[in-house]
This record gives structure tokens, sequence and C-alpha cells, in this order.
């Protein structure tokens, strides 16, 4: 992975001793919150519920075991023991107190990490594939170009004050895996007729209050012009985004507003002031960065190890984990492992210390010393041998990193809602437990097989909902806690925004609009049909009709229980419950 | 009144003519003496201030370089009122002004400009910073050197790191 030179580390150093002394005149006074705000948001660092939550980049999902370790480092010292991953590859702490966020940074720079643009109306921290160098659909490996967007956009001057967030994510694949349909900006590496390589931007996407998916800016941009394409973009965004609304602040709404074909226009005629300036990229840098990302020492393997095919046959436990959190190598012999970290009583993406400590270990035994993140909430080993992954299973399941569910309805996508968000209007941790409750059934859940169930605590729509295949949003109905459900979105290749399937429902309704959903897609799938698949071939309306019909019954357990008791009760660990409720 | 001015603490004689309720940019007096006026007044009043060398020129949030009718470098002073920091139109229009009008004159910052802002104001061209009351100049001018690394170009330097300096293999 890419290796910081001596101007990466200094530069890293520069923004600890600048935010230290930011840090150092808010708590004097000297700082008022206003001016403030926008300085921590920039490091990372939101006011939260339980106090102050930092935002720590992994760009593009990628980190070394030692900065896994730092991680964990970081979770104990400074927080309750754990972290929550986010769905743009980033990890969270909670329960930070101001005063200890600039050690954070330093011991973060330590390791070559920060938390630099990972919120603010900013270039934000940019995404990629979590199996980038390893996948089989991939045209290059996208990473050394999301490399040089993370440097190009660290503290550019120009672009630190924009109408609102920026995100960009990057795909070298045929499938999409980095959600580049939802972004800002989606840069896939594409080749042409003549076989250049080049990009195809995509550009407005995104979801929140206006979900939209993205269009399709240029077909074809050879790849010299990345950055100088890109600063384009921003530039006319910076001056022509709209301000007056913040609802209305993102790129997507100015090119819906003007049109594509005006905004290319526009980037266009700003492009040619300074296309093939002295920021058109050179092959010496794409080298040069590239060179960090070259494939690991692998052996010469067969391409199905006989131990590894053993092992299912013996162990059904293990063949289930194979069947649903294993992928196919690039590399014969090889192959890229899932932990998951949707296991029941814990919060989605949420991690602890010792789990940290555990999955680095197991990176640096199996999988080269790298793991990845996903933006589906899980941990990636990329390159690990077949004839090690029964071992590796026995390890993960020991730390509770082993539940065989990627991709099943339990492998629930989660922002943290209200529990822990000032932003949300619902809880979204605790209603996806409860939902992973009524669905524990092992057997069930897999002959419903793949499908994508999404939660958010808001219209911000952090747990990207209007992309899954029932998308439940939390909304606010004269103070209460409500869910709208929508279903028929899709994450991947094309994505696709779901329908709102009526009125809302209350929190402890849910898990039966989820059973009712899944009991049309059992009587009516044909065989082999995934539930997106009859629900495309159906249409929403059975499922809609049947959701309806009869009245729902709450489920008692799941009406609001005593939270001063289950505050005494419960150990922080599981937070399922809030100040707020 | 004090400013920094090539990161230094400095009296400046300019005065800022704004449009208050009940002016009008057509009929309001713009009096002797250096005085940095609003686009609207040197649009409404071009043909008698044109022949004032000593006035400078003053831009508001939505106002934009092409806005402006003349050679930009007629102006001694072209200051950017930034009504809000965290508005970032200002540093666009300070990148179009320098780099695309070719803007060699004093570009001055002024409004809501404060101490944490200035290293990347510096960067897009402003030489000239009116802070806000309430920012301690003296300290300010320490801000212009928070980074030495600078990974992109911008109008401080045209070119990116990777252009301008040899890396490392990483």
């Amino acid at each position: 992975m890419y290796q910081y030179d001596k101007f990466d580390h200094q530069l890293t150093a520069e923004r600890v001793a600048q935010y230290s002394d930011q840090v150092r005149r808010r708590l004097s006074g000297e700082l008022k919150e206003d001016d403030f705000r926008v300085l921590r948001l920039q490091n990372g660092i939101y006011m939260q519920v339980h106090g102050y939550m930092m935002r720590i980049a992994i760009p593009y999902g990628l980190a070394s075991s030692a900065q896994v370790h730092q991680l964990a480092h970081i979770a104990r010292t400074y927080d309750r023991g754990y972290g929550h991953l986010s769905t743009r590859q980033n990890i969270q702490f909670n329960w930070l107190k101001l005063e200890d966020t600039p050690k954070i940074l330093a011991d973060l720079a330590e390791v070559e990490m920060h938390a630099n643009q990972t919120s603010g109306s900013c270039i934000r921290s940019i995404t990629s594939d979590e199996l980038a160098g390893v996948a089989r659909d991939e045209l290059i490996d996208p990473r050394p170009f999301a490399e040089i967007l993370r440097q190009w956009s660290t503290f550019h001057p120009e672009f630190a004050f924009l109408p609102r967030k920026f995100k960009v994510s990057v795909s070298g694949a045929s499938e999409d895996r980095a959600a580049i349909e939802i972004n800002d900006v989606g840069v896939q590496v594409v080749k042409n007729a003549q076989g250049e390589l080049g990009f195809r931007i995509l550009v407005g996407g995104g979801l929140g209050r206006t979900p939209v998916i993205g269009q399709e800016l240029i077909a074809f941009l050879p790849w010299q012009h990345l950055l100088t394409y890109m600063e384009s973009i921003v530039r006319v965004y910076n001056e022509f985004g709209r301000r007056d609304n913040l609802y209305k602040a993102r790129i997507k709404i100015l090119v819906q507003a003007i049109g594509i074909g005006e905004f290319r226009r526009q980037v266009e005629t700003e492009w040619q002031l300074h296309k093939d300036g002295p920021s058109t990229l050179t092959e010496a840098e794409v080298a040069r960065v590239s060179a960090a990302f070259t494939a690991p020492a692998y052996e010469t393997l067969p391409q199905v190890d006989a131990s590894f095919e053993a092992a299912q046959r013996e162990d059904k436990a293990f063949a289930n984990w194979v069947q649903r959190n294993v992928t196919a190598h690039k590399v014969d012999g090889y192959a890229a492992a899932w932990l998951s970290l949707k296991h029941p009583g814990r919060a989605p993406g949420d991690i602890s210390a010792d789990q940290l400590d555990v999955v680095a270990a197991l990176a640096d035994h199996y999988s080269f010393g790298e793991l990845r993140v996903s933006h589906l909430q899980n941990l990636v080993l990329a390159d690990v041998k077949q004839s090690d992954l029964h071992a590796l299973w026995q390890e993960a399941k020991a730390a509770g990193l082993a539940t065989p569910n990627i991709g099943l309805l339990t492998d629930i996508v989660c922002c943290p809602g209200a529990d822990f968000c000032t932003l949300a209007n619902a809880r979204s941790i605790s209603l996806s437990r409860a939902i992973t409750e009524r669905f524990e059934d092992y057997d069930y859940l897999h002959d419903i097989g793949d499908i994508d169930l999404n939660i958010s605590g808001c219209v911000n729509a952090c747990g990207h909902h209007h992309v899954a295949h029932i998308g439940i949003l939390g909304v606010d109905k004269s103070g209460e806690e409500w869910y709208q459900v929508t279903i028929g979105g899709n994450k991947g290749t094309p994505a696709a925004i779901g329908k709102i399937i009526g009125r809302s429902f209350s929190f402890a309704q849910i898990p039966a609009v989820i059973a009712r959903l899944l009991h049309v897609y059992v009587s009516e799938r044909d065989e082999g049909e995934r539930f997106i698949d009859t629900l495309r071939r159906i249409g929403h309306e059975p499922f809609k009709t049947f959701v309806y019909a009869e009245q729902i019954v709450e489920e008692e357990k799941l009406l609001l229980p005593d939270y001063e008791a289950l505050r005494a009760a419960v150990p922080y660990e599981l937070p399922y419950f809030s100040p707020r409720f | 009144m004090k400013i920094i001015k090539d990161k230094k603490v400095v009296n400046d004689a300019w005065q800022v003519l704004r449009l208050h309720e009940g002016d009008a940019a057509d009929s309001i007096v713009v009096p002797q003496g250096e005085y940095i006026v609003p686009l609207p007044v040197w649009n409404c009043q071009w043909e008698t201030l044109r022949e004032r060398k000593e006035l400078g020129l003053w831009l508001g949030g939505l106002e934009r370089a092409e806005d402006i009718p003349d050679d930009v470098n007629r102006f001694p002073v072209i200051a950017i009122d930034i009504h809000k920091y965290t508005d970032g139109r200002a540093y666009t229009l300070a990148y179009r002004l320098r780099k695309q009008y070719g803007y060699r004159c004093e570009l001055r910052a002024m409004g809501d400009v404060l101490h944490d802002q200035l290293f990347y104001l510096k960067r897009m061209g402003f030489d000239s910073f009116a802070m806000r009351a309430d920012q301690d100049l003296q300290r300010g001018v320490s801000g212009f050197d928070t980074f030495s690394v600078k990974y992109q170009a911008s109008v401080d330097v045209a070119t990116p790191l990777f252009n301008r300096i040899e890396r490392g293999v990483a």
C-alpha cells in the first residue's frame, strides 16, 4: 500500500500542529464555537449525542495491520473500547473528549493516518472498491488514482469551503462495488477503442433528501487529465452551487437545475483554460504511486486447493461460511474472505478494540498485513490462500467475526441513528438489532438468500436506504420516531432508487413488515430468483397490498422499553439506548 | 485601519464605500480620496469614475470577475468581501482574477476574514487582509506558514508537488 514520503509526513505533522493549536484556542475560549465548528469538522470531529465523535479516514478502505493496531489503541485509550465502520469506509469513535482529539491525530500520524476532510463542506475522503487489485472483473487497480486524488484534494486551498460536502469514489471494475453512481463524482476506469486508459466520469449522484443516480459527464477522459478535469468540475460547482438552502446545495441539484448538457458545457469551457497545464498527470507520477500497489508475493498454487475442498465437505459450518463470506480471487489458489461485522447483539459495523487487534493479527498471518473496509460495513482480507481459509475461519469465529451472513438479510447496512447521531429522527442500530433477532434462523436466512436491507435514521441517508432492496428511513412525526419503507432500490450496476410503499410504521411494526415482504417473495418467486428479481418481475403492487392488507400488530417486546432500567443493566458495549429516548 | 499586507501589520488608508439602505448605486457620491467602491457603483458611474486613477473596486459574493467592464489591472486594489468565512466563492473568484484575468495588483480579503483561513486565502493570491474586528493581527501573521507542503497547484505555485520536486518512490 501507499507509504508516506517525507512530504506526506511533513504535511501530516503540520496538520496535527495546526489542529492542536485550534483546540487549545477553543478550550481557552479564544476561538468561539461558530468559528471552530468548521475547523473541527474538517478534522472529522462532530459533536454528537454522547460527546465528540471523530471520523478517521481509511483512504479507499485500505489499512495495514499496524494502522489497525493503532485504531485498537485509540479505542482503548480515548474511547469506550470500540469503533464503528461507516458506509464510506471510514472508522468512527463515539465517546471522545475534545481535549484528547489532538493526541488522537498525533497517534494516527505515527501510522500514516489522519482525519482530513472526513467531514465538512469540502472534498471528502476518497472511496473505492474493497476488492481493488484482486477482483476478477477489474480492468486495472483504481487505488493509485484514488491516492492521487487524495493528495490533490488534501487541503486544496480553493475548495475548502464548498456549498456542501463533495464525495468522490473510484472504481476499476465492471461491477460497481464503490457506489460510483451515488457519489457527487464517480470515476470509473475504462479503456477506449484504441486500448488507451482513461476514465468515465459520472456527476451529480447522491442520496439524502433528493436521491439521484449520477449522470455521465464524459464517456472517456484520457488519464492524464484527471486532475485538471476534476478541478474544473469542482470550480464550476464552487461558483454556481446553491448556498441559500442547505438541502439544495449538493452538486446534484446544480446539475438538475441547469441540465447535464449545460453543466458539461460549463465544465468543458472552464477546462479549456487550463487543460494540458502543469497539473496534467505524468507517467512518472502515476508510476511512482502505482509502485505502492503492486501485487504481493503470491505463491504459485493450483486453481483449487484440495484441503480447502475437503474441509468444506467435512465441516458444514465452514462450508456455510465459505458460501457466503468467501469470494473468488484473480490469482489461482487465493480467495478474498469477508469478516462480518453484523454479529447478532452488536451494532452493524461496530468493532471492539480486541477485535481490531485480532483482525490486524489475521491480516499479518493470512493476508500480507493488509485489510480492507467495505462500504457495506464489513472487513475483507483480500489475499488469503485457500489452504488457510479453514484456520482463518476458526480464529475469526473465536473473535465473533465469522457470522456467515454476507449479503443476507442480517448483513444490514445501518447508520448510527438516533442512538448516537444528533441529526437522526429515529433509531437505526436498535432497529437493526430487533430485525436481526426476529430473523435469526439461519436456514430461513439462507433460503431468502441475497437481499440488501439498509436503515437510515434520517433523510441524510447515511445508511444508503434508497439503494437497498428493502430500505428503511427514520422519519419524525410530531416528535415520534416512525419509519418509511422503500423497496426496489439497487446498489450495484446499474444503481436504482427504491420506491416508498406507503404510510410509515412504528418501530415495533417493522420486523412484521419485513416478514410480510419476504412472505410475498417466497410465495411468488421462481426457481433461482432473488428477492429483487421477483420484485422486478411482479412489480411493487403485490408487496404493498400484502403489507397493508391486515393491521400490523406491534410486537410487544419491541415497544419502547424502560430505558432507565436498561441504562443501569446494559453495559456500554451494547448502547441500544440513547439519552434522547 | 490596520490590516495585514505582505505578511506585515500595516496602517491602511483605503476607505471602503458601502451602499446602505436608501443609497442608490447611480446616485451615491464617491468622496474624494482613496476609496474602494462596490462594483454596482463602478458600473453605474463608470463614465465619471474612470478618470480617477486612485479608486479601488470591491466585489461581493454573487459578483464575478467577468462583470468588471474594464481591464482589472487599472485598479490598484480589488477587494473581495467575504460575508461569511464558510462561503468559498471568494476563493474561486480570486483564482479567476489572478489566473484568468491576470490581475497583478493588490488583492484584498475583507469581511469575515479569520486567522485560520489565511493560509488558504494567501494560496489563492490574496496579499492583503482586512480581518474581522476581533482577530489578533499580530497572531494572524503566523497563519501564513501553517503548511510547508502543498500538493496541488494554485495561484501561489503554478505546478503541483509531483511536477515541482522529485518525489522518491513511495
